[in-house]
């Protein structure tokens, strides 16, 4: 198998606090492969974004890595400095951003701030780099764009501002993209269009790209792996086929069936009782004992390991061990 | 764009026409004008014909019409205390307003801005904190009082630079210049500083509190995301989006401090225009007054155009807005 793109180990997260230290995020642990889309799915709060965030090295101060690594194209990148990563984001990471209306420069030209993040990490020329800018709007799809490159932000709908966020994330060739909630900001078909767009750039450049979103159905289209995020730790992790239509974790059951289907004749939607718990009152034990109707007393006591689960792998102790 | 700028210029215009309504309407009837020129030795029928030569008989639809007629060609008539044309005056006072206003405003930008900046990234900074403390002092202090402070500190003490006056001026016809002699731009040093003062820290603060907002909006971040070093993402990306309230501000400063430069001038005993309208307050010298208001709204109108237009320059979204 070939390395992966990128590889998260043991991560750690914490924001200090007046009165304590926060652990936003707790021993995650994924890889992605190239040309591989990995969703990363959770409720709000879980900790999806904050991985992304934590790997372009973009907390907000005071957050900061505190344990664990990130190892991109093989290179540990989670102790670099400021001007180090700046190199790195943009040219071997891109980012897309959940709103497309206000991820863009409002005072420039589309062009402008392609050809900026272009000759920022490649050695072009301006008419290099303008000629560039032109074959990316065409390769996001962009009717026009010759013409268009020299449109401003407000003079383009929203589906196809979110365009422009991708030729900008594709700029330097980067081999992982994140995608924060890249389709959330859209309405449906044009959701579905961007996804499309995503999963073909996906295949035909050999990306691998982070798609962090809440939407199942997104990540049911996109994703090629799926990892599931409860209260800053990963609950499961596998092939997107086998953790949607078998879960292994009693909340990904229960995420899977708080999912509307069209054909199924249900009158109430199922739903996951009570709440996450808040970062400073997680529960000893498995975090999500609380809300979880299978659990039993070892649940309340030892927090669960991923384990192998079918083709993943999964927290949870009715995977390994027993509840007893 | 086109619809745009002709609007706005017609706005401009009617503004212009209210103005100088009132304009016309202290000289007219503020006091009765021929009252004020002649003497206690001046005869009835002399009265009356000055009356007919300046043409208060005429219905004052008409003599409207003329003030703004002559008004528009710069004729605002005699001074009542020199006797000479009120233009003339005026033109010998406006440059050296001008300039002092100007190089003031130019100040004021030039330390405002980066310090506007510099403390929005380093916040919380000891640095910056200090700088946030000496503006208030900044805001605090009327002008006069910084004025005198520097006379004492600058020309009085140290004896670097002149207490008083605009040095050596270079004439180019209409307008005399001290930008050009080195007592001349000695001479301006002071009161110029003096008058930045109070608009370095609102400049600052201005672009502190807009630059905090534009930090923390998702382009920032994004561009960051991109990899755009720290430098270019305050100076290029953040501070542009900061600029329109600035510009606007600017300009209105311009206006006040050509109006208000009065008690600067006095300080500095500096010949503009404001030592000439306090001149012409004392001795009720109407015309000039006259004058001076509708000069001084015209430049403010002025101003106003043109930061319609900067916004459009700034601002590719207000391009196409037919407002």
């Amino acid at each position: 198998m070939t390395e992966p793109v990128l590889s998260v180990r043991n991560l750690r997260v914490e924001f200090p606090v007046r009165g304590g230290v926060l652990t936003a995020l707790n021993d995650v642990s994924l890889e992605i492969r190239a040309g591989e889309i990995l969703g990363v799915v959770g409720e709000s709060g879980a900790g999806k974004s904050m991985t992304g965030l934590a790997v372009q090295s973009l907390l907000e101060p005071p957050g900061r890595i505190a344990g664990g690594e990130v190892i991109l194209n093989g290179r540990r990148i989670d102790h670099l400095s400021e001007t180090e990563m700046q190199k790195i984001r943009g040219r071997e990471i891109g980012a897309i951003f959940q709103d497309p209306l206000t991820s863009l420069n409002p005072l420039f030209t589309v062009g402008a701030q392609l050809s900026e993040t272009i000759r920022l990490h490649l050695d072009m020329s301006k008419r290099e780099a303008k000629s560039r800018a032109v074959e990316l709007l065409k390769q996001v799809g962009i009717p026009a764009p010759e013409e268009r490159v020299n449109h401003y932000p407000h003079q383009f709908s929203g589906g196809m501002r979110q365009r422009v966020v991708i030729a900008l994330a594709l700029a330097a060739n980067p081999k992982l993209i994140i995608a924060d909630e890249p389709t959330t900001a859209l309405d449906v078909s044009i959701q579905a269009q961007i996804i499309a767009l995503l999963r073909r750039l996906c295949d035909d450049l050999g990306t691998a790209v982070m798609l962090v979103t809440h939407d199942m159905g997104v990540i049911a289209e996109a994703a090629d792996r799926v990892a599931v995020m409860y209260a800053g730790r990963l609950a499961e992790i596998g092939p997107v086929r086998e953790v949607l239509s078998n879960p292994s974790h009693p909340y990904t059951r229960g995420l899977m069936g708080s999912i509307p289907a069209l054909g199924a004749r249900v009158k109430m939607l199922r739903q996951i009782d009570g709440s996450m718990p808040r970062l400073n009152a997680i529960p000893q034990g498995c975090a999500f004992n609380p809300r979880c109707q299978v659990s039993g007393p070892r649940c309340f006591q030892d927090r669960p390991d991923l384990f192998p689960a079918g083709q993943g792998q999964a927290a949870c102790w009715h995977v390994q061990g027993g509840v007893q | 764009m086109l619809v745009f700028l002709i609007k706005r210029l017609s706005n401009a215009a009617l503004v212009m026409l209210a103005v100088s309504l009132m304009a016309f309407t202290i000289f007219r009837f503020v006091g009765d004008p021929v009252e004020l020129m002649v003497n206690e030795q001046t005869t009835e029928a002399q009265r009356a014909e000055l009356r007919e030569r300046m043409g208060l008989n005429d219905p004052v639809l008409v003599q409207f019409a003329s003030f703004v007629g002559k008004a528009v060609q710069g004729d605002f008539g005699i001074s009542y205390r020199n006797q000479t044309d009120v233009m003339s005056l005026i033109g010998e006072r406006f440059p050296a307003t001008m300039e002092l206003v100007l190089l003031a405003t130019i100040i004021s930008l030039v330390v405002g801005l980066p310090l506007g900046v510099i403390t929005a990234i380093h916040r919380g900074k000891w640095f910056t904190e200090s700088i946030q403390f000496a503006s208030i002092i900044g805001v605090s202090l009327p002008s006069f009082v910084i004025g005198i402070l520097l006379i004492l500190a600058f020309s009085v003490n140290l004896g670097w630079l002149p207490a008083f006056g605009r040095g050596q001026v270079v004439d180019f016809g209409f307008w005399s210049t001290g930008l050009l002699t080195k007592s001349g731009l000695l001479a301006l040093i002071l009161p110029s500083v003096a008058l930045s003062f109070y608009q370095i820290t609102l400049v600052m603060r201005l672009v502190r509190a807009e630059m905090l907002e534009v930090l923390r909006s998702d382009f920032v971040k994004f561009a960051r995301a991109r990899g755009v070093p720290a430098h270019r993402l305050y100076y290029r990306h953040a501070l542009r989006n900061c600029l329109m309230p600035v510009v606007t501000m600017t300009a209105m400063n311009i206006g006040s401090l050509i109006a208000f430069a009065l008690v600067t001038e006095t300080v500095f005993q500096w010949p503009g225009m404001g030592l000439l309208f306090i001149q012409a307050v004392t001795f009720v010298d109407i015309p000039v007054m006259a004058a001076y208001l509708v000069i001084v709204s015209f430049i403010f109108v002025t101003l106003n155009t043109l930061v319609d237009i900067a916004y459009a320059l700034i601002d590719p979204r207000l391009r196409n807005a037919t407002h």
